[in-house]
């Protein structure tokens, strides 16, 4: 594997050296090398346990809230080591939104999913103005035409794809420049799915987005790059294309294939 | 001895089904245990019952077979008369007294072989009806015979049966309240139990002075209570549901595991201990500070009862709704944290309105625990009813009073008595109330975050 990253400095909105998590006693990511460009779409396959989901959740340090997990190793974003003393976790998280493998909708109304993070970072300075941040998510989201008319109905009498866009909605309100996505189609039917992969190629234009997926059919129809992962080591990482038609590692293959995982 | 039958029995099935699948070469319908169940099962039950009803029965009919025998022998005896020598004779055949004459010794000894032949009886009868089950269920066993939807209809029903136990006890004792409760009414009126403004049931002792107007007033009583409830609530409240949102949120696991039982043992601890606490160092306690910032507390307060009362709720106010925050997906805090929250925004905006109805019933459930709290109130707050809503001063509450009405010597059927009915079960309704309204808040929300 090419290290591009450390030739041109600047260049890639996340950079990862040498980094490795431990549960308890158990290494569950081997030194990951990953350079992630800015706007596009970075693709994490593999079979299940291999830590493309550890490795999502180093992005925003969603492993701090694990028992005895511990990260070693730097991550860069915007050349800023995140796991640095001086990191402020909430700032962090604020520029980097989450979408999670099941919906996770507060058990609040529409209106309020949308403006929990405008209202804990006072983003908004009026209420017209927190009215326009959540329409304009929804809208991004593309859930608005769906539920303009019950902003007051809870965020769980919704349908399962529909609070997944709902809960990308709820990300987005805080504009972040980065999305990770963790499996998020995992819990829905084709239907939805196909409207979720339709707005995150939407949404590429105006974040940096970070999805893992057991799909390699959508990895392949979302992403640039892509990143094969096996217990815990990245076998290969390359543009989306050469690793579907043209894989180095014969692991890749053997996993594109459908011969292992 | 019916056990060991019942053990041999089962394995006497268990064997016998063996056989009979091994001779008849056809594949059994229930396996050789529910033979052996079924069997064992006809043994024991039938004659349990009949032992059971016959323990229950044969005491009455020995006691009038004597008091007819007395009566025979002695004709001319009255019937207190008879019933004074009756309990004499059992108390003699009991060792008690001693036999003093010849009349007494043949009683006696009539009262004794009735006995021997009532427990020899028994011992026959159930013997024939085990026996005679035993040979029915012995007889119906077959290969292909369906034992085990038996068994299970006999194990249904016995469980129907253990329930109605516990559904008919509460039925009882809410009628057996509510008629004395009628009783009570038909001596005070209503109105006056209820908005009465005075309580001294001391003066109906006497039967020419039957309840005077107010006396039997309820509302010192109950605000005596609300008082020391409320005093409890502002102690137990906010430190129980802090303890519990350390406990569950903030704690490490360690020290979860450490604090979370000792919390718990204080939840341990005999009420009467409590009590003592609360009347030999909180209450001289609060008097002496008070004295010193000058204020005059009696040395029995509602505010020593409160605080202690208190005390005594926290742990099942903060393990109650420890459990329940705990219960919260741990997906609704990862959501609040990857939006860029804090721990303390998470627990305030996500995780306590979402564990909100459970914490409220925690509450309710605590609430009428200390409603219904009786030896705080006796050591710490007093019996003195007085018509309050000064924690300095002593007051009682309605369980302390009911304690008071029924100790003594006072006819049953007299109002101070009934007094007692009238407030058992205003509290009764009050904390049924109260579950309800748990009840219906959980199911209200229960399903939010599902």
């Amino acid at each position: 594997m090419k290290d591009v990253g450390s030739m041109i400095p600047n260049q890639y909105k996340i950079t990862t050296s040498n980094v490795n998590v431990d549960y308890g006693s158990k290494r569950a990511l081997h030194d990951i090398n990953l350079q992630i460009e800015e706007k596009e779409v970075t693709a994490l396959i593999g079979p299940s346990g291999c830590g493309k989901s550890t490795f999502i959740r180093c992005l925003n340090r969603m492993n701090d809230l694990i028992e005895g997990c511990k990260v070693e190793g730097k991550i860069m974003i915007d050349d800023v080591d995140i796991n640095s003393s001086d990191t402020d976790i909430v700032e962090l998280r604020a520029r980097i939104g989450m979408v999670f493998q099941k919906p996770n909708p507060f058990p609040k109304s529409i209106y309020d999913n949308v403006a929990y993070g405008p209202r804990i970072h006072g983003i908004a300075k009026s209420n017209e103005d927190l009215d326009n941040i959540v329409m304009k998510s929804l809208k991004r989201a593309g859930l608005w035409n769906e539920v303009e008319d019950r902003l007051d109905a809870s965020g769980l009498s919704l349908s399962g794809g529909q609070q997944q866009r709902l809960c990308i909605a709820r990300a987005i309100a805080v504009n972040p420049d980065i999305l990770l996505m963790d499996e998020p189609c995992s819990a829905l039917d084709p239907i939805a799915t196909a409207v979720i992969e339709e707005l995150i190629n939407e949404l590429k234009e105006r974040y940096t987005i970070v999805i893992v997926t057991h799909s390699m059919q959508q990895a392949a129809r979302l992403s640039e790059k892509t990143a094969y992962f096996h217990l815990g080591k990245m076998i290969e990482y390359d543009v989306t294309s050469n690793i579907f038609t043209n894989p180095k590692h014969e692991m890749t293959e053997a996993y594109i294939s459908g011969r292992i995982g | 001895m019916l056990l060991g039958l019942s053990f041999v029995s089962y394995f006497y099935g268990k064997r016998l089904i063996r056989r009979r699948v091994y001779e008849q070469k056809i594949s059994q319908h229930s396996r050789d245990s529910y033979h052996g169940l079924y069997l064992s099962l006809y043994l024991i039950i039938p004659s349990v019952i009949l032992t059971l009803i016959w323990l229950a029965s044969s005491p009455n009919i020995i006691d009038s077979l004597l008091k007819s025998k007395i009566k025979n022998s002695f004709p001319d005896l009255s019937l207190g008369e008879i019933n004074i020598l009756k309990s004499k004779v059992i108390s003699a055949y009991d060792g008690i007294l001693p036999v003093d004459s010849e009349q007494m010794e043949m009683l006696v000894n009539f009262y004794n072989s009735a006995n021997i032949i009532s427990t020899n009886f028994l011992i026959i009868i159930s013997a024939l009806v085990s026996v005679s089950f035993f040979l029915f269920a012995l007889n119906r066993i077959r290969v292909r015979f369906n034992a085990r939807s038996k068994v299970e209809n006999i194990l249904k029903f016995s469980m129907i049966l253990a329930s109605c136990v516990a559904i008919i006890t509460t039925i009882g004792i809410v009628l057996s309240l509510i008629i004395e409760t009628i009783e009570f009414f038909k001596i005070i009126k209503i109105t006056d139990f209820l908005f009465g403004l005075q309580w001294s049931p001391q003066i109906a002792l006497r039967e020419d002075q039957v309840a005077g107007e107010g006396l039997f007033g309820a509302i010192p009583i109950f605000i005596g209570t609300i008082l020391i409830t409320l005093i409890a609530m502002f102690i137990a409240v906010p430190i129980g549901l802090l303890s519990a949102i350390y406990l569950s949120e903030y704690s490490k696991p360690k020290i979860r595991a450490i604090a979370k039982p000792m919390l718990e043992v204080l939840a341990g601890i005999p009420t009467v201990v409590y009590g003592f606490f609360a009347a030999l160092t909180v209450a001289p306690l609060l008097r002496n500070s008070g004295a010193s910032v000058g204020l005059s507390l009696s040395s029995e307060s509602a505010l020593a009862a409160g605080l202690v009362m208190g005390i005594m709720i926290i742990p099942l106010i903060s393990s109650l709704s420890d459990d329940v925050i705990n219960a919260v997906p741990q997906s609704l805090r990862e959501g609040s944290a990857a939006l860029g929250s804090t721990q303390s925004e998470t627990v305030k905006l996500v995780i306590l309105p979402a564990a909100l109805p459970g914490i409220v019933s925690a509450i309710l459930l605590a609430l009428s625990r200390a409603i219904g709290e009786t030896m705080i109130v006796v050591m710490a707050a007093g019996v003195a009813a007085n018509l309050t809503f000064n924690p300095f001063e002593s007051v009682t509450a309605v369980t302390v009073q009911i304690v008071v009405l029924l100790i003594g010597d006072q006819e049953f059927d007299s109002a101070k008595t009934l007094a007692a009915f009238a407030l058992g079960f205003t509290l009764f309704i009050i904390t049924l109330l109260l579950n309800v309204l748990s009840i219906y808040i959980v199911r209200k929300y229960r399903e939010q975050y599902d």
